[in-house]
């Protein structure tokens, strides 16, 4: 007998999307769930669905009013979403060097004297961390990620940054993040990566998607302007380690 | 090949298609036409897709001089005072710029937006199949940014085809209507009240990314930290300071604030067409008549093609009514903008 979950809220979002929540917090099992009915959607090709956007906690639908009405697709995505989980396909998993502190991680001080320790002790509970990407958004290829140390979640910055520097790694609440493009952010910045994780003319133009696993590891200023050029010639740099 | 040259133009003019879609689970905003009937309109004169690339104009002035041949354009949007020389340009008609001409664009006359479709569109290189300006991430062709004076579109040369006008329905007035949610249980109904039954006003410093709403503090049930999740062309989120945000165009794809309702699809270009500091109403309309009114506003688009008629039918009636000296002056009166023939007194 098949094992049935609790169903998800389902709210408009205008005529032409609706919201699958799964959980108003985050939460890795909700967003395990958001991730299954996205993949289970692709396989299903129903007929007006035009794009998914899987986040922590929901699935956000598109579709065409014109090909599909609001109630018979709602029937569709609860029943899609009791089913059970497939098994879980193995995530890739990725390594991502990052240059912590000094000009590339301008709040590695703070947040240490913040969370009464060493900068040093801040890089290797950071780099020590198995994250998840849980969502992908805001701007492109900006990386959400679970998983990160408790002992690191502080709230954001009482007045956000009007710019931070493209490739920021950062922690903002209970959160950690890859950021591609240079953008606004209140998180504190604790680092750089060399890697992007949106490229235009390299193939893949995304490298991350939902439910990729991430480690980091520590690298020096030189060895961050080395791979700084590598990237920008379209090297994908991050090394891939699950295969 | 033609070329048409842009020799002046104000701020918050891009290229514009009908967006970028399948990317936003990346983070890659869809971005586009803030009026997608008013492009569909302008490339449906010339013989475009309704979605094709196209030049948004915004609220200020703007001249383009056709180079090295003829091109043919037409301009439908927001209404402004338009001329070739001197002789005045209507909304909504295709028209032909020879080799050297320029067209002047006034400030737009109400509304925000006005379009300007090139016979044979825009060309260059897509990414995500569009050409549209996105200019935080880099995107958009010709030029990854909003245009510039000297930027120019190397463009097909004008066809010589008859010029045409365009018979749209008569504007839609009254409230911005929306549908409820997705977060509209983070506000109790006193405060959702508040928000159907007030006045408000764009402020003027919205833009392509979001609308910002002047008018009564909206107060959250909860705070206004949700988990972030995806949001649309039209979402109205409530940040902490109570001053509602429609999402437009250029939104992030994803946003951290309660979301208290939905403009529908007919009406986020009518949205976007409001002037700054023109006072509107919102209402709320069940999700059977959102979607009613969306699929009358696809078939209102796939229709363009049958409502365009000969650009000089109306120029012939002035002529007879002229010739039978009814209208006196009234061909004088013309305007520019909306083809009303109006009286002299």
């Amino acid at each position: 007998m098949a094992e049935t979950l609790p169903p998800p809220r389902l709210l408009p979002s205008g005529d032409s999307a609706v919201t699958v929540e799964f959980s108003r917090t985050i939460d890795d099992a909700a967003n395990e769930r958001v991730l299954a009915l996205d993949k289970a959607l692709a396989a299903a090709s129903i007929e007006g669905i035009s794009e998914t956007i899987p986040t922590y906690r929901s699935l956000l639908v598109h579709y065409d009013p014109g090909k599909i009405g609001f109630d018979e697709l709602g029937e569709k995505l609860l029943a899609i979403s009791s089913q059970k989980l497939p098994p879980t396909t193995k995530a890739r998993r990725w390594r991502i060097p990052v240059a912590y502190g000094g000009e590339h991680g301008i709040d590695l001080e703070d947040v240490a004297k913040a969370l009464n320790t060493t900068p040093g002790d801040i890089i290797a509970r950071h780099a020590g961390g198995d994250y998840r990407v849980a969502m992908i958004g805001f701007t492109p290829g900006w990386s959400y990620l679970s998983g990160l140390d408790k002992s690191l979640h502080m709230s954001r910055r009482e007045s956000p940054r009007l710019l931070t520097p493209a490739g920021t790694i950062s922690i903002g609440g209970v959160q950690a993040g890859i950021q591609c493009l240079a953008a606004p952010s209140g998180w504190h910045l604790l680092g750089r990566t060399p890697v992007r994780t949106y490229q235009l003319h390299r193939n893949p133009t995304f490298l991350t998607e939902p439910g990729d696993r991430v480690t980091f590891f520590a690298i020096d200023p030189k060895t961050f302007e080395d791979m700084d050029r590598a990237a920008e010639a379209g090297e994908i740099i991050a090394e891939r380690v699950d295969a | 090949m033609s070329r048409l040259v842009v020799a002046s133009i104000g701020p918050a003019s891009s290229v514009q298609d009908g967006g970028r879609h399948g990317a936003q689970r990346y983070g890659l905003t869809v971005s586009g036409a803030m009026d997608r009937l008013a492009l569909a309109a302008a490339n449906t004169l010339v013989g475009n897709d309704p979605f094709a690339a196209a030049v948004e104009i915004g609220p200020f002035g703007a001249t383009f001089t056709a180079r090295d041949g003829a091109v043919r354009i037409a301009i439908s949007g927001a209404p402004r005072n338009a001329d070739i020389a001197g002789k005045p340009v209507a909304m909504d008609t295709s028209v032909t710029l020879k080799d050297g001409e320029t067209l002047t664009l006034g400030f737009a006359r109400g509304g925000a937006f006005t379009y300007l479709a090139i016979e044979g569109a825009i060309k260059g290189e897509p990414v995500f199949g569009s050409l549209a300006v996105n200019a935080r991430a880099g995107l958009g062709s010709p030029y990854p940014r909003p245009l510039q004076a000297g930027d120019e579109f190397t463009v097909d040369a004008a066809s010589g085809a008859p010029e045409l006008r365009i018979e749209l329905p008569n504007p839609v007035s009254g409230p911005i209507r929306v549908v409820l949610g997705p977060q509209d249980d983070e506000f109790d109904d006193a405060n959702k009240a508040l928000f159907l039954g007030s006045e408000w006003k764009i402020s003027a410093t919205s833009d392509r990314m979001g609308y910002r709403l002047e008018g009564p503090a909206i107060k959250h049930l909860h705070g206004h930290n949700i988990v972030s999740d995806g949001t649309v062309n039209g979402s109205i989120q409530v940040p902490g300071n109570g001053a509602p945000i429609a999402l437009m165009m250029d939104r992030g794809t994803s946003g951290g604030y309660p979301k208290i309702a939905t403009v529908i699809t007919a009406d986020v270009g009518r949205l976007a067409q409001t002037s700054v500091g023109t006072a509107f109403r919102f209402k709320a309309v069940t999700m059977a008549e959102a979607q009613d009114e969306a699929r009358k506003f696809a078939q209102l688009i796939k229709s363009l093609p049958d409502r365009l008629r000969a650009a000089d039918t109306v120029e012939l009636n002035i002529e007879a009514l002229s010739d039978a000296n009814v209208a006196g002056h009234a061909v004088n009166a013309i305007d520019a903008g909306t083809w009303q023939v109006t009286a002299e007194p």
